[in-house]
């Protein structure tokens, strides 16, 4: 038993029972209006106080890892996204990080072969595929819900619902008729993701013995919205009208619990507001910590401009003068030049010549 | 190599790369084996420095002999670098831990030590800083992944910190380009508040502080050693070459690692150089002294501390001030061109004494070095080349199937990668790239480079540099290379005997020395033999001079 993602399972359903009941024994002032204000200004609160705090930290050398060629002699073609002597090379090095999760793309894996004893590296693509999907849905399910908190919807929310629902399931049978509404392929891409991301945690042998609670955490709880999300939508089917009174209350500053709002919303809502406090407390702060990385936001031109260190301060240096005073005989001997010819003093000079050796 | 290592098969029939997950890492006590760790610093060497807590002491008895206030000593410092640092403070809160790097480490993939996974390495230290520096570490404790700093976790810092080479592999598989170099060198300038170095790496750097050069050679033996190689290249070409040292008013400084000095086969990289050198005196009046003060490439400092590193790369810049030359050129070093490339301007500058280096040979301005005036010998040579200045015989290495051994350094942290190539086309004919995935910003470290070249931690080494050297048996196999060429001091110091260890087939060479065998000197004698004095392609049979 993994104490580790147990933990963070049973905290995720505790939430999930908090909301329910909560909700059920008349707390939906709670739940719908102060929970999702307080959540809220944790989130930006928190969000601004790490990234300041990072910020607070300088940046003492230019560090930044370099993936290609150098820009050194005019005929050898520089890679200059990968090894960016320009900022232009940096925006696009980390748009290319923050969008496309570039360096995930060359991951691979190592395998010791049985026979032959050799290595073999093949493209593991998985994990790529499922960081993008998951981070893809999620920014997309995130888009789609400015639906609930815009009057009129803008023109791009619709646009993204409409593709995101390109898909439709009908069966239409004469005998069972079923018509879901348009299916959104991000929530189920979303959840699919975050079951993937899971059970890698779970069932790949060093993934699971880095894993801590707290990547377990975001998981279960990304996977319970998610999940709530879907069955409110195509199960259990929730007032849209009401719901939508809710949450424009809420961005309007004119908050009101209206009739016909089930448990489940307002499970789904903790849930969220629960992600939201968490967010900059956690790991989850990677959003804003990558743009701050120094091995990725500078740029490789440091032998052309010089990078300053703000706390560079002078050290103890063992000088030329020191050595030569130490060395003066026996580099005139060997016939090196020195800054300071010593004293004749003939039969003194002649004892130190013997007595040291290399 | 020492008795106790464990045979190739041995060491292979031990890597096992699946974690017992049955196990909480943090419960799995450290155990420092022989073979896997270095040495303790001498605290001669310690002394000499200034550095604090200078005392003997053994890694494997229980008592380390540490200050009183060893543990508030550490927190000072941990909460020191988080301010100063903010590569430190992003990397202890930002990692997902999605395990991408875990495979990415060669001492992971040789040793099988979960505990040398990056990602874990950096939570040896991430677990204490949540503890000490985190809400929910200090409410929540090992739920949220703290512990406190106790002995136990000051020894596995202290193991697996050295069993890290700060090759920046992992870094290149992150996505928010977490390096564990960066915290590995904070780990060790933590440890070395409490006077927990090596004696591979203190003993260098107290040699270097004092003598100039890690290996301690005194000025009056370096111009020996150079001396001495100039009577071999005599011998071999009938050219004396005349080396300038310490010479005020020279146009450029040259600096290299002193390993080239003094051990095979970097000594023939060193002839190398100073053969190019001299043709260059010859035919276009080209104008270098070397320094016996400056008489260091390399830099342990950075295996140390940043302020260590700072006070030994000083004496570049320092020496060519009072030299009074227009810039320096650098030879082939690893960590010496990281430090090079991404600190030297910014600890030791601005170097505004010299002048922004042009070739004098070819008139090229060497724009990407024009602040920190420092050029590498391969863009240098390769501009020669370029410009068809040099006469280049390439049969002479014909007997040689070349591939090229990025290294970590150099493409990490500076991406030198096609300036050693094209040298290496240009005077070889047999050239063969290692698999994609082990070469340029993928590279694998030689497994020793950080400070841990040492003898008494060979099982390590040869651990480590098991990915490199499974590379290398492949395109020995495929292709039938007997020579890896590298641009790196320390390569050329611990790749041989990893090569005699996994593929006894490989030979390894510096970029200079091919250089050297491939360059017609004005006036010199029909060469029979290269410069390791065995016989060149079709002269096998010539009698021996």
């Amino acid at each position: 038993m993994n104490v580790k993602y147990m933990y963070s399972l049973l905290a995720v359903i505790a939430l999930f029972l908090i909301a329910w009941i909560g909700s059920a024994i008349g707390l939906k002032p709670l739940f719908g209006i102060v929970f999702p204000y307080v959540a809220v200004m944790v989130f930006i609160a928190g969000f601004a106080y790490r990234v300041m705090s990072w910020a607070r930290s300088a940046v003492p050398f230019a560090i930044p890892t370099t993936c290609g060629q150098q820009k050194s002699l005019p005929w050898i073609k520089p890679n200059s996204v990968d090894n960016p002597t320009s900022t232009g090379g940096v925006v696009l090095r980390m748009i290319l990080e923050v969008v496309f999760l570039r360096s995930l793309f060359r991951n691979t894996r190592m395998k010791l072969k049985e026979s032959g004893n050799k290595l073999a590296y093949n493209l593991e693509i998985f994990l790529w595929v499922g960081a993008l999907a998951f981070h893809w849905a999620f920014f997309t399910v995130l888009f789609r819900h400015l639906r609930l908190f815009t009057n009129p919807v803008p023109g791009c929310v619709e646009l993204v619902e409409k593709i995101d629902s390109f898909f439709r399931f009908e069966v239409l049978y004469d005998a069972v008729k079923v018509a879901l509404p348009g299916v959104y392929l991000s929530g189920i891409i979303l959840l699919l993701a975050v079951t993937y991301l899971l059970l890698r945690r779970l069932f790949i042998p060093t993934v699971k013995y880095i894993s801590q609670a707290a990547d377990y955490f975001p998981l279960f709880l990304i996977f319970g919205i998610a999940f709530t999300g879907i069955l409110m939508r195509y199960f259990l089917k929730v007032d849209m009208t009401s719901t939508k009174e809710l949450t424009m209350g809420l961005v309007t500053f004119h908050p009101t619990i209206p009739k016909g709002v089930g448990s489940l919303f307002f499970i789904h809502l903790f849930l969220v507001c629960v992600l939201l406090a968490y967010f900059p407390f956690s790991k989850l702060m990677h959003l804003g910590g990558v743009f701050l990385s120094p091995t990725r936001n500078m740029r490789t031109d440091t032998r052309a401009r010089r990078h300053v260190n703000p706390w560079n301060y002078p050290v103890p240096i063992h000088t030329y003068e020191e050595y030569e005073d130490e060395f003066r005989d026996k580099m005139i001997e060997a016939g090196l030049p020195v800054e300071k010819m010593p004293e004749p003093q003939p039969a003194e000079e002649t004892d130190k010549k013997e007595s040291h050796d290399g | 190599m020492a008795d106790e290592t464990p045979k190739p098969d041995e060491l292979l029939s031990k890597m096992n790369h699946r974690p017992d997950t049955g196990q909480d890492w943090m419960q799995v006590p450290v155990n420092i084996r022989k073979g896997m760790y270095c040495y303790a610093s001498n605290p001669k060497s310690v002394a000499y420095l200034g550095l604090p807590n200078a005392r003997p002491w053994n890694p494997l008895e229980e008592d380390w002999k540490l200050p009183e206030n060893w543990q508030e000593i550490l927190f000072e410092g941990f909460r020191d670098r988080l301010e100063k640092f903010r590569s430190f403070k992003v990397f202890m809160d930002i990692c997902v831990r999605c395990g991408a790097c875990a495979d990415k480490c060669h001492f992971f993939i040789g040793t099988g030590d979960p505990k040398n996974m990056p990602v874990l390495r950096a939570e040896l230290l991430r677990s204490v800083y949540r503890h000490d520096f985190t809400r929910a570490g200090k409410i929540l404790g090992k739920i949220a992944g703290a512990r406190p700093m106790t002995l136990d976790v000051l020894k596995e810092w202290w193991y697996y910190f050295f069993q890290c080479t700060e090759c920046r592999r992992c870094s290149v598989f992150c996505p928010y380009g977490i390096d564990t170099a960066e915290i590995t060198i904070m780990g060790r300038e933590l440890l070395n508040l409490l006077g927990l170095n090596i004696d591979w790496i203190a003993t260098p750097v107290a040699n270097c502080y004092r003598t100039g050069n890690h290996l301690g050679i005194q000025p009056h033996a370096f111009k020996d050693m150079l001396d001495f190689f100039c009577e071999d290249i005599e011998e071999i070409t009938g050219i004396l070459p005349e080396p300038q040292f310490n010479k005020k008013g020279a146009d450029i400084l040259f600096v290299t690692p002193s390993g080239d000095v003094f051990a095979d086969p970097g000594t023939y990289t060193c002839m190398g150089y100073l053969m190019l050198f001299h043709f260059l005196k010859e035919k276009y009046g080209f104008d270098i002294t070397w320094s016996t003060y400056a008489s260091e490439g390399g830099n342990f400092g950075f295996f140390t501390s940043h302020e260590t590193m700072k006070r030994l790369n000083a004496k570049m810049y320092a020496e060519a001030k009072r030299l009074g030359v227009k810039w320096i050129l650098g030879g082939e070093c690893g960590h010496m061109w990281r430090v090079i490339n991404q600190y030297m301007d910014t600890v030791n500058g601005p170097a505004d004494f010299l002048e922004e280096p042009v070739s004098p040979i070819t008139g090229t301005k060497f724009e990407n070095a024009k602040s920190t005036k420092v050029v590498h010998i391969c863009e240098f040579t390769a501009d020669l080349i370029k410009h068809g200045k040099l006469d280049l015989d390439v049969s002479r290495n014909d007997n040689k199937v070349l591939t090229l051994h990025d290294s970590c350094n150099t493409s990490r942290g500076m991406g030198i990668l096609e300036e050693p190539r094209y040298i290496i086309q240009n005077c070889c004919r047999q050239f063969y790239e290692m698999p994609a995935n082990t070469i340029r910003e993928q590279t694998f470290c030689c497994g020793s480079g950080a400070g841990l070249n040492a003898g008494e931690d060979m099982e390590l080494r040869m651990a480590g540099g098991f990915p490199r050297a499974n590379a290398v048996r492949h395109v020995h196999a495929k292709h039938g290379v007997n020579m890896m060429a590298c641009i790196c001091a320390i390569d050329r110091a611990a790749l041989p005997t990893l090569m005699q260890y996994w593929v006894p087939e490989v030979d390894i060479t510096g970029v200079h020395e091919l250089v050297g065998n491939a360059l017609i000197l004005p006036g010199e004698n029909k060469r029979t033999t290269d410069l390791r004095s065995e016989p060149l392609p079709g002269m096998e049979d010539a009698d021996e001079g």
